[in-house]
């Protein structure tokens, strides 16, 4: 057969060949070691020296054109074979992932964790302690002596006259000035305990309390501190007001009020000067140190950030509560 | 404390609106909790005098009348009340007169006779609950008077929330003084005057614990007329105070604490046996109280006794049996300083708490008893009359307390406030608020005298306080608190918790937080051998006990949620357990843990995953996250145990080297019901301490060496745990044997009864070199004799 039946004849298979293992299979009977062009070139060896040099390049130039073909035909097949896989593998990307739900924070931890990042920016230091507490740390050092009317209005959960869940986190302060010289810079958050239910009052509700001790620490700082805190917590500038109070611990002592979006104040912190005693009574010089400290109420700045209207919410747990802070 | 705004204007009348009032007091550290009206608002009400009464001749019950309004003519008035009579002064509501509830008062005609107004009770005024018939007005009062005019009550009443420090403004004569230094206004004090005497009746008084009672002024009064009303003004103060009126005497010592700050108490004096002892109360001793209680008295108590009995309970409570009653006819009045000391927690120890009380373990002016003495006896002497006795006080000195001298240093004030205030206007302000006050420019300081009402101030603190409270605490500026620049520590081996929560929330469970008491029943029937420590004064029965586990409140939140529909549950908390302890001082050990709680499905239903529920190694894994923020794998084991709350074939302990931290497993199903929850839970708890102990990475060098892999398949008899072969896979490996993996367990067709075939891999590579194959074989081998000598192990054919 001469090489032009034979061309044509590969041509024609090549344009026939339905995947790439029939164009590889036609490569390898026009092209391969026994194939029908490697084996006229081989048949070259017949022909006379003169004819050779001709004969061989029509030869090669089929070959080549015929390798060119099966090229061209096998990209193609390619792209059809990867067309026709990805249409295969088309999916709905709307469904679902696979994925377990991820949970998340209980919103008085994400509040916590806040305030905690605030004053942690400051250099206070987080310090934590016991919620069973004694007389000592939870009322006498604090300069609230035995039946002082302050502690009747602390609605304490008593276990026995010196022993009590605390009510404030304040002995926590206590306790890191009993082991901690100042310069101290602290925030103690935690539970604390009321002996009271209601709308507005769960027995149980968390405080961060704030204590900072230094050379020269003023109500104007505690002032300061305490603004620039409320703006950073809510993202805006509030309106806030300092109105005089009375803490045994403190002197002077403020309730800190913050405008309402209902434009009445609400109290959210209460704050003071260090009191001497508070200092003499963990060997604190007064006349050296001053000091300042401030308590919140984690719920209450909670449920104002993100619109809680029932405190007692917090503790029912309810998964689809919970999830809304996720 | 409540007040009559009107009543305190007598006292003290700044140019300022009520709202502007309140406020000023807020702002000054006396808060305002409410302002009320102190009556609703109606109008048309006249005062009138029943002229003609007599019977209805169609209604039995009711009355006709002519009543004189002050109108020209008499007004005919059909009225049901029974004491509507002639001559009674009454408060007419007149046609055209609206009444509160917007009742409007028409001409009508009651069963057939013409009724042109309404005579009106108190209540109808919405002046109190009494229904018991139209209101009497004294015979003086004048007819046609506007009845709102003739009453002020166009006032309010202003409740004040006073902090424990502020006891000087319990009383009209304390709040007129503030408003006098915050306004800036003169305050209009009435002078009082000593009251006549006009008897030798008297009784001696002997201090007997002077300490406590250092002041003691007492008085008889004779010839009183307990039939005497209380005049209406003193009422309606006491009823704008939150005061009932009660009867004349006890009226006017109440007018005169509220006035005055000051308590006082009247005895029937004919009830009195010989002298007045103030003293302790002795062992044993019991006392009927004026509500008709016996306490049996504790000798820390003190009270006003005479020479048989004790009478009453010193600043707390009166005794019934020496009560001023409708037929006492002398009376011996007390106005007396007992020390707040002697006082503070005594009425709350009997589960009392009165307006003395209050006062008295506040503080009261030690040096008021006598004008208190005399305005409440010429107030007596006012409305029921009486001969009035001399004035005997008892007192010893040396326990009066003195007026404190406080010095306030410039430098001081300056740096507790951070502000300089000019010298003048402190002490100015330190002026106003009563004090004497003398400044020394030399040496900078204030040496102020603290006047006896303000018995709160006696150090430093409480000037600076007063000047900053008085300047205004508004006008300190608002200061960035300066402090050197420290690092604080960040431990880098300590965990922070946060992290660990972190864990468990990509994991898919929901942080939880609940209460620190739970229900002991069910505490006690999840750990029957722990006695938790219980609240003597809980809340309610079902948040009495101390929780010595996080499992008691987490499973009742899996109870809430699984109520209201919730399928898939994972629930954590941290926080404090509270275990019986007899070595700690407490008796109770307070320990940080983490817990939670796994049940329901596991995975929300899916198109594409199986909808099943949640097992024992989904929560393993999930506490194996936790435990590898450690960074210490090898450090942590599981041992199967028995627990009083978990299944007893899938409970085991957490163990971080020897220590075991933690346990978890499935609830006991007979807990299900109980704890009415719907199908299994799985819970977890492990202490945090130990948790938190993060390894330090030190890190290896990576080898550059191929790791060749070789598995193999034993059978063994089930009995053994599998945990304990793989331990001793990797100590039989030696140091080339990196990795290691159980990756099929084979049972059934093949293998014998009570076996299981397991396949495991193992991972060998060399740091410094290639493992030859006989090294690898050596290494398997190894593992294999050791397998079968421990185990029994055998490979499989």
């Amino acid at each position: 057969m001469d090489l032009e039946a034979i061309s044509k004849e590969a041509e024609a298979q090549i344009s026939d060949a339905a995947d790439l293992n029939v164009l590889d299979k036609v490569r390898v009977e026009y092209l391969g070691k026994k194939g029908r062009l490697t084996e006229l070139l081989k048949g070259l060896g017949k022909l006379s020296a003169e004819e050779r040099p001709a004969a061989g390049e029509q030869i090669n130039k089929a070959k080549q054109q015929i390798q060119a073909m099966i090229n061209q035909r096998g990209e193609l097949l390619r792209r059809q074979e990867l067309d026709a896989r990805l249409a295969e593998e088309k999916i709905d990307v709307t469904l679902p992932g696979r994925n377990r739900q991820p949970g998340g924070l209980h919103p008085v931890s994400r509040t916590i964790a806040r305030i905690e990042a605030f004053f942690g920016e400051l250099g206070f230091a987080v310090k934590s302690g016991p919620e069973i507490e004694d007389g000592f740390h939870n009322f006498d050092a604090l300069n609230i002596p035995a039946n002082h009317p302050a502690r009747a209005d602390h609605d304490t959960f008593y276990f026995n006259p010196d022993l009590m869940l605390r009510t404030q986190t304040s002995g926590v302060q206590i306790r890191t000035m009993e082991t901690e010289k100042p310069p101290l810079r602290i925030i103690s958050p935690g539970r604390v305990y009321r002996n009271d239910y209601d709308q507005t009052h769960t027995p149980m509700f968390h405080q961060v309390e704030g204590l900072m001790v230094d050379e020269n620490v003023s109500f104007a700082e505690l002032k300061g501190i305490l603004h620039d805190f409320l703006n950073h917590f809510f993202e805006q500038d509030m309106q806030v007001r300092f109105r005089p109070s009375y803490f045994p611990f403190t002197e002077p002592s403020a309730e800190v009020d913050v405008m309402g979006q209902n434009g009445k104040w609400l109290e959210v912190l209460g704050c003071g000067m260090v009191h001497p005693n508070v200092l003499k009574a963990v060997n604190i010089d007064p006349e050296k140190y001053t000091g300042f400290a401030f308590g919140m109420g984690v719920e209450r700045l909670t449920m104002l950030r993100y619109q809680v209207n029932d405190l007692r919410a917090f503790f029912e747990n309810d998964l689809r509560f919970l999830k809304q802070f996720n | 404390m409540k007040f009559s705004e009107k009543w305190l204007r007598e006292w003290v009348n700044p140019n300022i609106s009520s709202d502007e009032l309140a406020e000023q007091l807020s702002m000054a550290g006396l808060e305002v909790d409410g302002v009320e009206p102190v009556a609703a608002a109606f109008s048309g009400v006249v005062v009138g005098e029943v002229v003609e009464c007599g019977p209805h001749p169609d209604a039995d019950k009711l009355q006709i009348t002519k009543v004189d309004a002050g109108q020209g003519e008499l007004l005919d008035i059909v009225c049901g009340a029974p004491n509507c009579r002639q001559g009674l002064k009454v408060a007419v509501a007149v046609v055209g007169a609206v009444l509160p509830g917007d009742f409007k008062i028409k001409k009508a005609k009651l069963r057939g006779q013409p009724s042109n107004g309404m005579l009106c009770s108190w209540s109808e005024l919405g002046l109190s609950d009494d229904h018991d018939g139209i209101l009497e007005l004294p015979g003086e009062t004048p007819v046609g008077a506007d009845f709102r005019e003739l009453l002020q009550l166009d006032d309010v009443s202003i409740e004040v929330d006073l902090t424990p420090n502020r006891a000087d403004c319990l009383g009209i004569k304390g709040l007129a003084r503030e408003v006098g230094v915050l306004t800036q206004s003169d305050v209009n004090e009435p002078v009082i005057e000593p009251v006549t005497q006009a008897s030798d009746a008297r009784r001696n008084i002997s201090l007997q614990a002077p300490s406590a009672c250092p002041r003691y002024l007492g008085r008889v009064i004779e010839n009183i007329n307990m039939d005497a009303v209380t005049p209406l003004w003193m009422k309606e103060r006491l009823r704008r105070s939150g005061i009932r009126s009660i009867d004349p005497v006890v009226d006017v010592t109440n007018y005169v604490l509220l006035e005055l700050g000051h308590p006082m108490h009247a005895f029937d004096n004919d009830v009195l046996e010989g002298d007045i002892l103030v003293r302790m109360a002795k062992p044993e001793e019991k006392l009927v109280l004026l509500d008709g209680e016996e306490v049996e008295l504790n000798t820390d108590t003190l009270v006003i006794a005479d020479k048989k009995k004790p009478l009453a309970m010193a600043g707390v409570f009166g005794g019934k049996a020496s009560g001023v009653t409708d037929s006492s006819r002398n009376i011996f009045l007390e106005s007396a300083f007992f020390a707040p000391d002697a006082i503070m927690g005594r009425a709350r120890q009997y589960g009392l708490h009165t307006d003395a009380s209050h006062r008295y373990e506040r503080g009261v002016d030690p040096q008021l008893q006598r004008d208190a003495m005399e305005r409440a006896t010429a107030l007596l002497v006012e409305v029921v009359g009486g001969k009035p006795g001399p004035l005997v006080e008892a007192k010893s000195e040396a326990d009066v307390p003195v007026a404190a001298n406080v010095e306030l240093r410039r430098t001081r004030l300056d740096r507790i406030i951070g502000l300089h205030i000019d010298a003048d206007r402190v002490t100015d302000i330190l002026k106003r608020l009563g004090f004497a006050v003398s400044y020394t420019e030399s040496e900078q300081c204030w040496k102020v005298s603290v006047p006896s009402y303000r018995f709160d101030i006696s150090i430093e603190e409480d000037l600076i306080e007063e000047v900053a409270r008085v300047f205004g605490y508004h006008n300190v500026p608002e200061v960035a608190p300066v402090a050197n620049l420290r690092m604080t520590g960040q431990p880098e081996q300590q965990t922070p918790l946060n992290q660990i929560k972190h864990r468990l929330i990509s994991a898919g469970f929901q942080e939880a937080i609940t209460y620190s008491f739970v229900d002991p029943k069910v505490q006690q029937s999840l750990f029957p051998d722990l006695a938790p420590l219980q609240l003597p004064h809980p809340i309610s029965v079902d948040m009495s006990s101390m929780r010595v586990s996080l499992w008691p409140g987490l499973l009742q939140a899996v109870s809430y949620n699984q109520k209201r529909q919730q399928s898939t549950l994972a629930l954590f908390e941290t926080g404090l357990r509270f275990v019986p302890d007899s070595n700690e001082t407490a008796g109770v050990k307070q320990q940080a843990v983490i817990g939670g709680v796994m049940a329901g499905l596991r995975q929300a239903e899916h198109w594409d995953l199986q909808t099943t529920s949640v097992d024992f190694f989904d929560l393993k894994g999930a506490v194996e996250s936790v435990l590898a923020t450690a960074s210490s794998p090898g450090s942590f084991s599981f041992k199967a145990i028995s627990h009083s709350a978990l299944h007893p074939g899938q409970a085991a302990a957490i163990y971080r080297d020897d220590r075991q931290i933690g346990i978890l497993g499935a609830l006991h199903p007979q807990f299900e019901k109980s704890l009415k929850l719907n199908g299994r839970a799985f819970v977890f708890e492990i202490e945090l301490d130990a948790l938190c102990q993060r390894r330090l990475p030190q890190a290896e060098e990576i080898s550059r060496y191929p790791a060749n892999r070789r598995d193999i398949a034993i059978v063994v008899d089930e009995r053994h745990a599998l945990g304990d072969i793989l331990k001793c896979i990797e100590n039989y490996g030696g140091n080339q044997l990196v990795g290691l993996n159980l990756f099929d367990i084979y049972k059934g067709k093949g293998i014998a009864e009570g076996h299981h075939s397991l396949a495991i891999s193992m991972t060998l590579q060399d740091p410094a070199r290639t493992l030859e194959e006989q090294e690898i074989q050596a290494v398997v081998e190894r593992v294999l004799a050791a397998l079968s000598e421990k185990f029994g192990a055998s490979l499989r054919d």
